[in-house]
């Protein structure tokens, strides 16, 4: 049987894409936009980006989300991997449903609750509101995606590695960094970045829970467009869709290429 | 393998016979319950140094649970291990002298060959020089000397087998613990396999525990072997007194294939048992003492190649002789099975070593046929 393109398949992959990217390319092609208005075309140009880098406010918003994102994002994977193995190894312990239910959560809890029940507690607290609890903030929200994903890596862990190596003489916290940690790695990394790109576009926590100073990209974006959109956003969405867009491409390569390897020696080996 | 004579060792190696031989490995009394369930009931057993001993069972005897207890991934709910004199309790696995080779080989994925060889060595602080040196000692003992720079993915599954092997005795424990090891290799390379890993014990001069379900190689690599049922030991003896001599119809019938008649306990002569099998239609005579009194229930065992087969009538049609007809021919090449069906309905198969090249089989279905078999050929068994 051909299993070739029909016209209903590429109509449907047509249609597919272009309400995924179709937003995405406007924005990207009016960002090179000559003209003030952002929606007409007065000519090519990179005059935004020339903008962009002589906007400090600007800036100083990249940079502290940049920074929020990495310190939560590194936070967030050391506590949920750490919360993924209470899950995956502990068995049945007192609690565990509660404390696997209060893992997910956050997860489908609507945002605006979160960032007000967070603003409440820093409140109540007395904590200056700012850039570190922007970062707790930020850890609460993106830790429980990461223990999902480390927990799928360790379901299928194979525990007689850990065994293995116990029985060879390592100690249970040699085991850990040297066998563990090194299989579930590829997980750790999925769960890190997906902790760092939901920090990067959060909007509504970071709304509630950040002070004078601290403002992020998204919010100074938004605010932006309060008073009408300059291309100049155009601009920064343009770089931070690059950014973005690298990383994805390369790591599927990377995934792609370990693959294939992988793949060829297998092969090597059946041939003996 | 280096070659050293290892007839003359095993055949005079028997210290289980002897009172005043101490015990390397000992459990005692050893309970291990999982919730409801009983892993392992009140079990003793006495391991010498530098056997070669067996666990054999189906899977969910405990045989597991046992070895597993011995390493340390498991701990009595009651009772004692004790190696070496030394009682076990409260060591973790990684300070026990004994290395364990993974039913699931559990090579490091991440690691090469030769740094999965010298993980445990690492673990000791051996010096860099003399690691390497043991590395290479049992990379060519395994004969994977091209191999150690290679992943585990990149080996075959035998490859992979004879690397978690130099992997478990790389320490040079005191014992070594094997885990259904040859479970996931062919048929060819399991028979293989199984003698080398007698040779490598003999030579290497540890004390080896095998668990494994496949009762063949229990028998070629073992030199005592412990058959459980549900979390018990229903005996331990060499493979070949489990085989002729087994002390219940459960072990009869797990290890190989026999022909199991019941029947009446009869008065016999001294030193003889008698049994009356009315199923079977015949009176057997064994040449073994039982305690049992007249009338008492009990069981002939036979194995298929101890029972003669004929269509002559033999001269003593009374004692361990029954006719039938044969029912059922299985022509396995170097031998068949004959199916024979007495007039009781009873089956008793009869294996026949196939000594000539003729095709046509001088016994065939529906020959009418006598089956008969010596004092010393079956046992009669009471549980």
């Amino acid at each position: 049987m051909r299993r070739g393109a029909t016209w209903f398949n590429a109509t449907s992959v047509a249609i597919g894409f272009a309400f995924l990217y179709l937003p995405i390319l406007l924005l990207v092609i009016y960002s090179f936009n000559e003209s003030k208005l952002v929606t007409v075309w007065g000519g090519f140009s990179f005059r935004w980006y020339g903008e962009l880098l002589r906007d400090q406010a600007m800036l100083d918003a990249a940079w502290v989300t940049l920074r929020v994102a990495f310190l939560s994002a590194t936070i967030a994977t050391v506590l949920g991997t750490l919360g993924a193995l209470a899950l995956v190894r502990f068995g049945r312990f007192l609690g565990r449903t509660l404390f696997s239910g209060m893992i997910y959560a956050p997860l489908v809890m609507p945002d605006v609750i979160t960032g007000l029940s967070l603003l409440l507690l820093f409140v109540s607290l007395d904590l200056d509101r700012g850039f570190w609890t922007l970062i707790l903030a930020h850890v609460t929200l993106t830790m429980c995606f990461v223990a999902v994903v480390v927990q799928s890596r360790l379901v299928t862990f194979d525990r007689s590695l850990e065994e293995a190596a116990l029985d060879l003489g390592a100690t249970p916290a040699k085991t850990f960094f040297v066998i563990t940690l090194p299989l579930i790695m590829p997980g750790v990394v999925a769960g890190w970045m997906l902790a760092f790109t939901l920090s990067l576009d959060d909007l509504v926590i970071a709304s509630f829970t950040t002070g004078p100073g601290a403002t992020t990209l998204p919010m100074k974006i938004f605010s932006q467009v309060k008073f009408g959109v300059t291309p100049e956003v155009n601009a920064i969405s343009t770089i931070l869709i690059l950014v973005v867009a690298t990383g994805v491409i390369v790591a599927s390569l990377v995934t792609k290429r370990r693959e294939v390897e992988r793949q060829k020696a297998e092969r090597l080996a059946l041939q003996g | 393998m280096a070659g050293m004579a290892i007839g003359p060792i095993r055949r005079s190696f028997a210290p289980w016979n002897d009172p005043e031989s101490k015990p390397f490995i000992e459990f005692r009394n050893v309970t291990r319950s999982f919730g409801d369930f009983t892993a392992v009931d009140d079990l003793s057993l006495k391991i010498y140094e530098r056997e070669f001993f067996a666990l054999l069972g189906p899977s969910g005897c405990g045989k597991t649970t046992l070895m597993r207890m011995l390493a340390g991934f498991d701990a009595p709910t009651r009772g004692d291990v004790l190696l070496d004199g030394q009682n076990l309790a409260g060591i973790p696995p990684y300070k026990r002298p004994t290395n364990m080779m993974f039913q699931s080989y559990a090579l490091f994925p991440h690691m090469t060959v030769w740094d999965n060889i010298a993980f445990g060595l690492k673990q000791d602080g051996m010096p860099k020089a003399d690691i390497a040196k043991r590395v290479e000692e049992m990379l060519h003992l395994v004969k994977l000397e091209t191999f150690a720079k290679r992943k585990p993915h990149q080996l075959s599954g035998g490859q992979r087998q004879r690397v978690a092997l130099a992997r478990s005795i790389a320490k040079k424990p005191k014992v070594l613990l094997l885990d259904e090891p040859l479970g996931a290799l062919d048929k060819k390379l399991r028979e293989e396999t199984q003698f080398e890993l007698t040779d490598l014990q003999v030579n290497l001069g540890m004390t080896f525990l095998i668990v494994t379900h496949d009762q063949e190689e229990a028998m070629t690599v073992a030199d005592r072997i412990a058959v459980m049922d549900r979390g018990k030991i229903i005996q331990v003896a060499t493979p070949a007194e489990i085989y002729e001599q087994p002390n219940s119809r459960y072990v009869a019938d797990f290890i190989g294939d026999i022909n199991i008649l019941e029947g009446r306990i009869a008065a016999g002569a001294d030193g003889v048992a008698r049994l009356e099998c009315v199923a079977a239609g015949a009176t057997v005579e064994t040449r073994q003492s039982i305690d049992g009194r007249p009338g008492d229930q009990a069981w002939f065992a036979i194995r298929p190649e101890k029972v003669r087969i004929s269509r002559e009538p033999p001269e003593n049609p009374g004692v361990n002789a029954v006719s039938g007809e044969v029912w059922d021919i299985g022509y396995l090449g170097d031998v068949s099975i004959y199916h024979v069906r007495l007039a009781s309905g009873a089956t008793i198969k009869a294996t026949i070593t196939n000594t000539t090249r003729l095709v046509e089989r001088p016994i065939s279905w529906e020959d009418k046929v006598w089956m008969t078999w010596s004092v010393d050929g079956g046992i009669v068994l009471t549980k």
